[in-house]
């Protein structure tokens, strides 16, 4: 463990909140709105932090371990990205199966703390939550696998360094394959667009708001930074295929992630103003697609 | 060159499983044109050098196949005033994991193909991809022009195949069988035309049954 894979870390957790702020602004600009500030979920963490707990009676402690479990799933996640382009805090062969672990246990914590409210509305958003991640997991581990045969390497760190940039010459249309399959991935798994609509509050049509509808103040804003988390880890993954940054240095590798994210984060709003959010019985099909793009990104590498 | 064929051949795969997956006759055909447009490309990019023969050949690829078949198609829905949905006998999910199935098969099939060299490597798979998908499309779609579509994507997948060849086949013959598509589709498209107004319907199912 280096200090300087967490200091990459800690910047990155300081830079999460402005990712979903740069998406809304875009949306906002190319739809003739002015839009909030980027840098406004900030502000609404500083508010909510500020604010008291209030719990209902008939939720007991899984409730309240739900926004924890799932924020500290999240860092433990980021452990494994290498965010300077060749190491990571913490690598093990197959840590990319962690990874996904961790992602799919804050998913669970999130949607437990939801079932205990009993509310029969927030079951319905987890059944919901957890439909579409039945869909997007196998898409993820299918893109890992391509990436693991192009690499020759069973660890992230390994995977996303120096031999993912030696493999894009060889295996370019392979790779590029595996970033249109993640950028799907990253909007189904935070709810964007054409899954989920992050602006809607119309009980019917909403599937991650429901969940975390019953939360309120610090709780919240540990859910709300640990979904801009989100978004930022899958556009690390996203942005680490399409441009491998061994051959730089520690801080301009650091800049160019800090540079793609943010063009991530324009791309996600600018699907979100050219897309309309698809019917939920499509969202499968969506992701089977994602999946077969993987899937061909596979057989290219096994040729 | 040599990359820029392989994307476009890897595009190709794309715009398969594209059309599988879509639920409306227009972007079916519009799928169709893209796939004829970059069918179009091909010949020049994987020709060795810029020849008289493979630029004709693309133009003439780009004007049947991008321009003139799927402007005749959105034609013969608006005539026929066709329903916009594609309605088919499998479900769009399982088609979609059935064409990345097709591709894997392609894959796995091309590689044990004891061919002679090829200018590009993709060639072959995709082309065997494309040929079952076009099956696919065929068989589990019940609307008479869809299946049109799919005697279309077979006919690209075959296309591809024969572009493994171009330096041995000679110019007349790859215009006579563009020319044969074009006007089979046409006729197709007549036909379809046709039992759209005797039957009121597209739905290739119902032929079975006798009436009068």
């Amino acid at each position: 463990m280096t200090p300087d894979g967490l200091l990459a870390l800690g910047l990155l957790g300081m830079a999460a909140p402005a990712v979903p702020g740069i998406a809304v602004k875009t949306k906002s600009l190319l739809t003739g709105r002015r839009g909030p500030p980027v840098f406004q979920l900030y502000a609404d963490l500083a508010k909510l932090v500020r604010k008291g707990r209030v719990y209902s009676r008939t939720t007991t402690l899984v409730f309240r371990a739900g926004p924890v479990v799932a924020l500290a799933s999240l860092i433990l996640a980021a452990l494994f990205l290498p965010l300077d382009g060749r190491e990571a805090p913490a690598r093990f062969a197959g840590d990319m199966v962690a990874f996904a672990g961790l992602l799919a246990l804050g998913r669970f914590a999130l949607v437990l703390a939801a079932m205990d409210t009993g509310s029969s509305f927030e079951g319905l958003g987890a059944s919901r939550e957890v439909t579409i991640a039945s869909f997007a997991e196998p898409t993820l581990f299918l893109c890992f696998m391509a990436l693991v045969l192009a690499a020759g390497d069973l660890s992230l760190s390994g995977i996303l360094g120096t031999p993912l940039a030696a493999a894009w010459p060889h295996a370019g249309a392979s790779l590029s394959l595996v970033g249109v399959s993640l950028f799907v991935l990253l909007l189904a798994e935070n709810s964007r667009v054409p899954v989920d609509d992050p602006a809607t509050h119309l009980e019917l049509t909403m599937i991650h708001e429901v969940i975390v509808l019953d939360h309120g103040g610090p709780d919240l804003a540990l859910i709300l930074y640990g979904s801009a988390l989100k978004l930022t880890l899958f556009g690390v993954l996203v942005v680490s295929v399409l441009v491998p940054r061994a051959g730089f240095s520690g801080p301009a590798a650091l800049a160019l992630l800090f540079a793609g994210l943010g063009a991530v984060a324009v791309a996600v709003g600018v699907v979100e103003s050219v897309m309309a959010r698809v019917r939920l019985v499509r969202v499968p099909q969506l992701l089977v697609g994602a999946a077969a793009l993987a899937l061909v990104a596979t057989i290219l590498q096994l040729r | 060159m040599r990359d820029a064929a392989q994307i476009v051949l890897l595009l190709v795969v794309l715009s398969d499983l594209a059309i599988l997956g879509t639920s409306r006759l227009s972007s079916c055909i519009r799928g169709l044109a893209a796939q004829g447009f970059l069918l179009g490309l091909l010949p020049v990019l994987i020709a060795p050098q810029l020849s008289v023969h493979a630029v004709s050949l693309a133009l003439g690829t780009v004007i049947v196949k991008a321009v003139a078949l799927p402007w005749f198609l959105a034609w013969a829905i608006r005539e026929a005033a066709v329903r916009r949905e594609i309605e088919p006998i499998v479900g769009f999910i399982a088609s979609q994991l059935l064409g990345a199935v097709a591709v894997a098969l392609a894959f796995a099939i091309a590689s044990r193909l004891p061919l002679p060299g090829t200018p590009q490597p993709l060639l072959v798979p995709v082309s065997l991809a494309t040929l079952i998908i076009g099956f696919i499309v065929l068989t589990t779609r019940r609307k008479a022009l869809v299946q049109v579509a799919g005697y279309l994507i077979l006919e690209n997948g075959i296309y591809l195949f024969g572009l493994t060849q171009t330096e041995s086949v000679p110019f007349l013959i790859e215009l006579g069988v563009l020319l044969d598509i074009f006007v089979g589709v046409f006729i197709m498209g007549i036909v379809v035309f046709h039992i759209n107004r005797e039957f009121d319907s597209l739905d290739s199912t119902r032929l079975t049954e006798l009436s009068d």
